[in-house]
């Protein structure tokens, strides 16, 4: 994305988010209330987050590749199972990748 | 509303934490120090941002990247309903307010009885958290920008990692089984479709499966309660309501 294409985007995204927070606001109480709505909008944002990790971690391009992503991810799971806070799981996640790819590793 | 205002400074403080890991990330995935403080200061949700960054980083257009972010800031959009009644501001402030409608506001406000330690409950966390999130963002870009090739540090790990973070605690409470089974599926529609589609896309195929999902699911026995606030606010569970810090 050129320069400019991406602060369009940081603009009209921020925007668009921006535009959402104040529906919130100025809507009726009930309309938003349905359970329907509510469970939707949890189970969205559970399918783009879970699809994000997936991508992040073995995607490059187009093309599915296994790298220290992986491993680092493992170790980033047993974090969060032993209820580390965020930053310690996005560092020990980094320097898994970084030690493994100090070894050869690509 | 001491209580309130406790608790709106520890989630803060652990939610302002996180702003480096953002701040370095989106560097590393090709924004500038500009558009990265752009997008803490105007943007203002954790979850959107780095969905924003992820989709830039891997190349996708700014279309999808644009899509990303806002689906992830829809619950947002539910939060409005939930605080609004309670701040009863109108005119600026009520624009203020809307802006600072995050996870970790609603969450604190909601946690207590409507009347003034709601208010100051949604005003401190709302304004702490603006505040620690993007002195750290700058922190996190700056400190990004020196380290030079992000891989050689591990920072595309980093990302990845970020994002199981702020999905985990949504895999627990309400609707524990469908999450699973939804995330599960978003993980396959995304690696099944990557190959063939362009950056971003499957990301969004992927939102486009739990929107099918979630309205026709039969919705049985779920309740329709509020999200319901931090019992232990300093826990910093990233990204959710009831779970507790991440804007």
């Amino acid at each position: 994305m050129s320069p400019t294409a991406t602060w369009v985007a940081v603009i009209v995204g921020a925007a668009v988010v921006y535009g959402i927070k104040l529906v919130g606001h100025l809507v009726p109480e009930h309309w938003l209330a349905q359970p329907r709505v509510a469970r939707t909008a949890a189970l969205v944002t559970v399918a783009l987050l879970s699809a994000l990790v997936a991508v992040q971690a073995v995607a490059q391009g187009q093309e599915l590749v296994a790298d220290a992503r992986l491993p680092a991810l493992a170790v980033a799971a047993v974090a969060l199972a032993l209820r580390a806070p965020f930053v310690v799981v996005v560092v020990l996640a980094a320097a898994t990748a970084a030690g493994l790819r100090a070894l050869g590793m690509p | 509303m001491r209580a309130a205002v406790r608790q709106a400074v520890s989630v803060s403080v652990a939610t302002g934490l996180y702003g480096i890991s953002f701040g370095a990330l989106s560097v590393a995935a090709g924004l500038d120090l500009a558009q990265t403080m752009a997008l803490s200061l105007l943007m203002f949700s954790g979850g959107s941002q780095f969905a924003f960054i992820g989709v830039v980083g891997a190349g996708g257009t700014a279309g999808a990247a644009v899509a990303t972010a806002g689906l992830l800031g829809v619950r947002n959009g539910l939060y409005g309903p939930l605080v609004a009644p309670r701040l009863g501001v109108h005119g600026a402030r009520r624009l203020l307010a809307a802006q600072l409608t995050i996870d970790e506001s609603t969450a604190v406000g909601t946690a207590h009885r409507p009347g003034p330690a709601a208010r100051a409950g949604f005003w401190w966390t709302g304004v702490g958290v603006f505040l620690l999130w993007n002195l750290l963002t700058l922190a996190g870009a700056l400190l990004g920008d020196a380290l030079g090739d992000p891989r050689r540090y591990g920072l595309d790990a980093a990302a990845a990692a970020a994002f199981l973070a702020l999905v985990w605690p949504r895999f627990g409470g309400r609707h524990a089984v469908l999450a699973r089974a939804v995330g599960a599926a978003a993980v396959l529609v995304a690696l099944a479709t990557t190959p063939f589609v362009p950056a971003g896309v499957p990301v969004l195929l992927a939102a486009a499966v739990a929107i099918l999902v979630g309205f026709l699911a039969p919705s049985g026995d779920e309740p329709a309660s509020p999200p319901t606030s931090p019992s232990t606010p300093p826990a910093p569970a990233p990204d959710g309501p009831h779970e507790g810090a991440a804007p």
